[in-house]
């Protein structure tokens, strides 16, 4: 009978081990520095027109297959889902940066994995520049 | 928060066998994303966003939808319904399979989502429509996550957003 409990105690160690982070981990997302995934998710943009800009940030997520599901002007927050056989979730913050820029940063959630790479983001910047026709420069 | 449920629900189920990182191409502009634009945008005469807005309610009432979410100072709203998923096709293949002796899952329910921006330029006004959905069989598990992309449900979206404008502007 100590035996199985055991050997149950040993396999059920064993299935938490494998490939699995635990809660705090998910909940903290922490693995990537937060410095680097500010830098690839934020862009500033010469401009200090914050309602334009949203209002540009959400037809660029309309193009680009997004239902818009929530904004907020005064927050400066736009999120968006894109389903394509996945789920693609992304929001989208606008806010001051000194006097004549705004800084923009997107986050996404690809499925139930955070989107830590940076080419997306490229992406998006990208489309978001020809949608402003202003550029978007890195922040360090 | 139904919403994230529903997107946590959905993820879930994608997780199993897909594919899990992000397609290259999924924030990059396609293109169709022009075409798509212009079916899902109409614009109207008048610099009255509000009056759009309150139309647009009106006209996602009409249909059946909830209103979930707005921010009038940037001409968002949104709603969802959720609706039978039924469909004749699957519950007749689903019928000879279980004379066969198998159960087969079929598509049950759906959940739709509206989106409505307006947008100001000049002296008109323009709405861009957006939907999408997601199915659940009779097991609870996912079966589709798409954007809907028939041209008829836009043109009848605009067809009852003019009549609605004309109602509104009639006090009807």
């Amino acid at each position: 009978m100590k035996k199985i409990t055991n050997a149950l105690l040993a396999l059920s160690l064993l299935a938490m081990f494998t490939g699995c982070a635990s809660t705090s981990e998910r909940l903290l997302d922490s693995d990537v520095s937060q410095v680097r995934i500010r830098s690839i998710q934020t862009r500033a943009f010469d401009t200090s027109d914050k309602e334009k800009t949203l209002r540009t940030v959400i037809a660029t997520m309309q193009d680009l297959g997004f239902v818009i599901d929530k904004a907020d002007l005064v927050l400066g927050s736009v999120s968006g889902t894109k389903l394509d056989h996945y789920s693609l979730r992304m929001t989208v913050t606008v806010r001051p940066r000194g006097k004549s820029q705004l800084l923009v940063r997107a986050n996404a959630q690809y499925n139930v994995k955070p989107v830590m790479d940076a080419a997306p983001y490229q992406n998006f910047f990208n489309s978001l520049e020809k949608a402003t026709f202003l550029t978007a420069h890195q922040v360090d | 928060m139904k919403r994230i449920l529903t997107i946590l629900v959905l993820s879930s189920f994608m997780l199993g066998g897909c594919k899990s990182t992000i397609p290259k191409d999924a924030l990059v502009l396609s293109n169709e994303s022009l075409q798509t634009k212009q079916l899902q945008t109409r614009r109207f005469e008048t610099k009255d966003e509000t009056m759009i807005l309150s139309s647009v309610a009106g006209v996602l009432q009409d249909m059946g939808f909830n209103l979930s979410e707005s921010e009038t100072d940037l001409g968002v709203v949104t709603a969802s319904k959720k609706r039978s998923a039924v469909n004749a096709g699957q519950q007749v293949v689903a019928i000879f399979a279980a004379m066969m002796g198998t159960y087969t899952a079929t598509d049950k329910e759906q959940v739709m989502q509206a989106s409505i921006v307006t947008y100001p330029s000049g002296k008109e006004t323009s709405v861009r429509v957006t939907f999408q959905r997601v199915v659940w069989n009779t097991q609870g598990q996912v079966t589709r996550a798409e954007a809907l992309q028939d041209p008829e449900m836009y043109q009848g979206f605009f067809e009852k957003l003019s009549k609605s404008i004309f109602l509104e502007a009639h006090q009807i």
